[in-house]
């Protein structure tokens, strides 16, 4: 789903988990190809409105950072707004702003994304700001220092002020021993306030090429148009010489249960959150990673998945219970299981159910009604994301830029609908061990507010 | 329930509706069988049909006794209904990939089904059970009343939330604007199974329900399908009368005392109805001061100047009976009074001077063009379509949308600004916010 955050004042779009991002092999005809320099692109035709969507995709995140420069991936994403030696800062903003466009940009552990969604004539117009400014970026202290307070308020608003990001904050940082995924992508506090200018612009120049880019194009745009636009634009940018590999420290074999408790003031609602490690798309052996996203759907995805109908509905233990999977994660990934016990259960108590739910699938596995069901709704989803220019260029840039081809993605329905209830229940046994997992709880910290009334 | 965010967004995504593309787009004018009016959008590249409508009579019809009564009558919906429990109700929805979902606002209940085209006799058949015979069991009602406390109390701590309940509190005391849709925790506990048929019984009728449907579905079909879903519905509803109001408060500020490390603001005050003459010319001002691009200047002097903010904005709203226009912000405690000190010389600059007319050009060129940018999935045309209606702006809007733009003068526009900002501003602020007190006296 994208996960939508809200502010009290804005709509902020995020977040790719895995499941709605799906098509069919039937859906649209994408082309794929690569210019000389590097740059792969891919096009994903759309007629039925005259605007694109276009995505410039980096193949650098988070992960990628030098530790103690945690946040600088998504430092620079903002500062990649502040212009280049052609174009001053704002102009880009500035003539989205007047072709009637819009634009955003996000960061993930694997991935940094620049999109703007222009009228179609318009395409070369954006195409040509944002291949100048994949190496022409400029940066003074008198933008930089200040967009470096606007990240710290975007910490406190994501985190600071929202304690169950907290705790998966807690739990990320427990759950990666050894792999960078255990620092969070806005960074730790005391590491950005500290980002430099210098700290910036060497990420950049490290990173930011041709050659390490996916372009996502959808909409009313035809594959030889794009190419001959792209050969134009970002075809002039030439390629970096020495592109490092991406390798990242991997995580140790998992053998210890891991639990911790954060206590925040303000929470009024204890919750309980557990993450896995297990394999992602790209690490995953072939069906498995399928395998997780059908088993994340059974388990805690909607009012009839197992964990909805036996905590909440039939026990009322629990006001909230879900389950999900990323598969999009170019190293291993996480599964997670989320519940809120009803007033009067401990989470202790609600622990123990849950549990018992896993138990339940890794002994007698999923029956058939409920495996269908869950087909059915991922492959609808598929279908329904053709309705969606931006969710398709979402899904493709997100698949290229952590391991997956476009293939991959063209296949997706047949793969979910080859999943068997067998390969679900070894899912769940082989993965939904307790000694791969962190479980966070969440509760009140009564000390504190005493303290803070005084 | 929300889920772990993967990615950070850094910069503010503009929500718009401006002109231009869309009139590739032909709207059909349909009539059921049973008489019923809807606009269709036939849509033939996705095999699935959307539809989107909206019932006059949301959560202003609640008791200030039982508030939150309409909120959880459209929770209870998919509940069960007819001969099926909840759990049966769930299954047949998922085991067709259906989507249904049911929102309160202040006026109206608005929901949405989307179905793929082999399923959607089965999905309109579901609908019609819920609006017609919802089953309000006792188990269900008492899980989501549970759910819905839950997520009260949540909110009790939650400064966006606390920010906001005491704006429209104090905007207007004793309206049912007033009222947050969920109701609270006093009253939640209260409402019964009969409070939640007699707001069914009261508002879900034929005579105030506005219809749209975009996919692949031909007039015949549509009337077809429309009827199956609210044929079996009343002729006429039963209201109660809704008093119009204006925000009163301006000029007070109101701190809210709460425990965190940034502190939430929101601002607001008079806004303009929907059909006054100027209100083109006030939603062109009022994207120049606070809308959602980069190029506002609220953004510019909150963000991008002085790094006070991630995130500051305002925006027309605008309701039956009263409109405002209404933002927010969220800055660290020891320079709130800097953020909020710039958004208040902002909004009075934008009062005294108005645009320039190089903002003003700027601002039209943006509207007219990210209209179609509203209008490219079948959800957004069929809640667009709706809400057209019920603005009622006729069914040529988005073709004229684009002159009305243009028709906006520099003098209208300077008129227009002083009239919406000239009055002054409600602001409440929840956190720890150095150096700032509660001011201005209560009314």
């Amino acid at each position: 789903m994208f996960a939508k955050i809200n502010a009290s004042f804005i709509a902020l779009v995020a977040a790719l988990a895995s499941t709605s991002l799906a098509a069919e092999q039937t859906g649209p005809d994408v082309a794929d190809f690569t210019l000389n320099n590097g740059l792969e692109l891919v096009i994903i035709p759309d007629h039925r409105a005259p605007v694109v969507t276009h995505m410039i995709w980096y193949k650098v995140g988070a992960a990628d950072e030098t530790p103690g420069k945690s946040g600088l991936a998504h430092f620079l994403e903002h500062l990649m707004f502040k212009g280049t030696g052609k174009n001053p800062a704002g102009k880009f903003s500035q003539v989205v702003a007047r072709i009637g466009g819009q634009e955003n940009a996000f960061t993930a552990q694997d991935y940094t994304g620049y999109y703007q969604r222009v009228p179609s004539e318009q395409l070369k117009t954006v195409m040509e700001f944002e291949a100048d400014r994949m190496t022409g970026l400029q940066l003074t202290d008198e933008v930089v220092l200040p967009e470096r307070n606007v990240i710290l308020e975007e910490q406190n608003q994501r985190v600071g002020n929202n304690p169950r990001a907290r705790l998966s904050e807690q739990i990320d940082a427990a759950l990666f021993l050894n792999h960078p995924y255990g620092k969070p992508v806005i960074g730790w506090r005391h590491e950005m306030e500290q980002l430099s200018r210098d700290d910036a612009i060497g990420f950049y120049r490290r990173f930011y090429a041709p050659n390490n880019a996916v372009v996502v194009i959808a909409g009313d745009i035809d594959p030889a148009r794009a190419r001959a636009l792209a050969e134009e634009t970002y075809g002039q940018v030439a390629r970096h010489a020495a592109l490092a590999p991406r390798v990242r420290p991997l995580e140790p074999p998992p053998v210890a249960v891991r639990s911790l408790t954060l206590a925040d003031p303000r929470v009024e609602m204890p919750a309980m959150q557990r993450e896995y490690l297990v394999p992602s798309f790209a690490t995953a052996k072939r069906g498995e990673s399928d395998a997780l996203e059908v088993l994340a759907h059974i388990l805690g995805s909607g009012s009839s998945s197992r964990l909805y109908r036996t905590l909440v509905v039939d026990k009322q233990i629990a006001v909230a219970a879900e389950a999900w999977y990323d598969s999009n994660e170019l190293d291993p990934s996480k599964f997670g299981i989320h519940g809120a016990p009803r007033p009067g259960i401990t989470l202790p108590q609600l622990e123990a159910e849950t549990d018992a739910v896993i138990a339940q699938v890794i002994d007698k596995g999923v029956n058939s009604e409920e495996l269908e069901r869950t087909k059915t709704r991922l492959i609808a989803d598929a279908v329904y994301a053709q309705d969606n220019q931006a969710s398709m260029a979402r899904w493709y840039g997100t698949a290229l830029t952590t391991g997956a081809t476009v293939n991959d993605v063209r296949h997706w329905s047949d793969r979910i609908r080859a999943v068997t209830a067998d390969q679900v229940r070894d899912a769940a046994r082989q993965w939904l061990d307790k000694r791969r997992s962190v479980t966070g709880y969440l509760i009140k910290d009564v000390s504190q507010q005493a303290e803070k009334r005084s | 329930m929300s889920r772990l965010v993967f990615c950070l967004i850094s910069v503010v995504a503009a929500l718009t509706v401006g002109a231009g593309a869309a009139s590739a787009m032909t709207i059909e004018k349909v009539v059921s069988p049973a008489g019923i009016q809807a606009w269709l959008v036939r849509e033939k590249a996705v095999p699935l049909v959307t539809l989107n409508y909206a019932f006059h009579g949301g959560a202003s019809q609640d008791e200030a006794d039982n508030a939150g009564t309409a909120h959880l009558a459209a929770d209870m919906l998919d509940e069960g209904a007819g001969d099926l429990d909840s759990k049966s109700f769930h299954e047949r929805l998922e085991n067709h990939a259906i989507e249904m979902t049911f929102q309160v606002g202040r006026d109206h209940l608005h929901g949405s089904l989307r179905a793929l085209n082999e399923h959607r006799d089965e999905a309109f058949d579901l609908l019609n059970l819920a609006l017609t015979r919802p089953r309000f069991d006792a188990d269900a009602l008492e899980r989501v009343r549970g759910q819905e406390l839950a997520s009260l109390q949540r909110d009790t701590t939650n400064p966006n939330d606390l920010a906001s309940r005491r704006w429209w509190e104090t905007a207007f005391p004793g309206h049912p604007y007033g009222r947050e849709t969920k109701g609270t925790l006093e009253t939640v506990p209260r409402i019964t199974v009969d409070n939640l048929r007699e707001y069914v019984r009261r508002v879900f009728a034929r005579n105030e329900l506005t219809v749209s449907i975009v996919g692949d579905v031909d007039a015949k079909t549509a009337g077809a399908l429309i009827d199956r879903a609210f044929a079996g519905l009343p002729s006429k509803n039963d209201l109660k009368p809704v008093a119009d109001a204006v925000p009163a408060g301006l000029g007070r500020r109101i701190v809210i005392n709460v425990d965190v490390p940034q502190a939430v603001v929101t601002f607001g005050g008079q806004g303009i109805a929907r059909n006054d003459p100027e209100f083109m010319a006030a939603y062109v001002v009022n994207h120049i001061l606070g809308g959602g691009s980069f190029s506002s200047r609220l953004y510019k002097e909150v963000r991008e100047k002085r790094g006070l903010a991630y995130g500051v904005s305002d925006s027309l709203v605008w309701f039956k009976r009263a409109a405002v226009v209404l933002g927010g912000t969220a800055t660290r405690a020891d320079r709130t009074a800097d953020a909020l000190a710039v958004i208040e010389q902002e909004v009075k600059r934008m009062a005294v001077e108005g645009p320039t007319p190089d903002e003003l050009a700027a601002a039209k060129s943006f509207l007219k063009g990210s209209y179609a940018l509203g209008l490219d999935t079948s959800a957004k045309i069929a809640a667009q379509l709706t809400q057209i209606q019920i603005d009622n702006l006729g069914i040529d809007y988005i073709q004229r949308r684009g002159a009305l733009i243009d028709a906006v003068t520099i003098e209208d526009a300077k008129r227009v600004a002083q009239r919406l900002y000239g009055g002054g501003l409600l602001v409440t602020v929840a956190g720890r916010p150095k150096g700032l007190t509660s001011t201005g006296t209560p009314e």
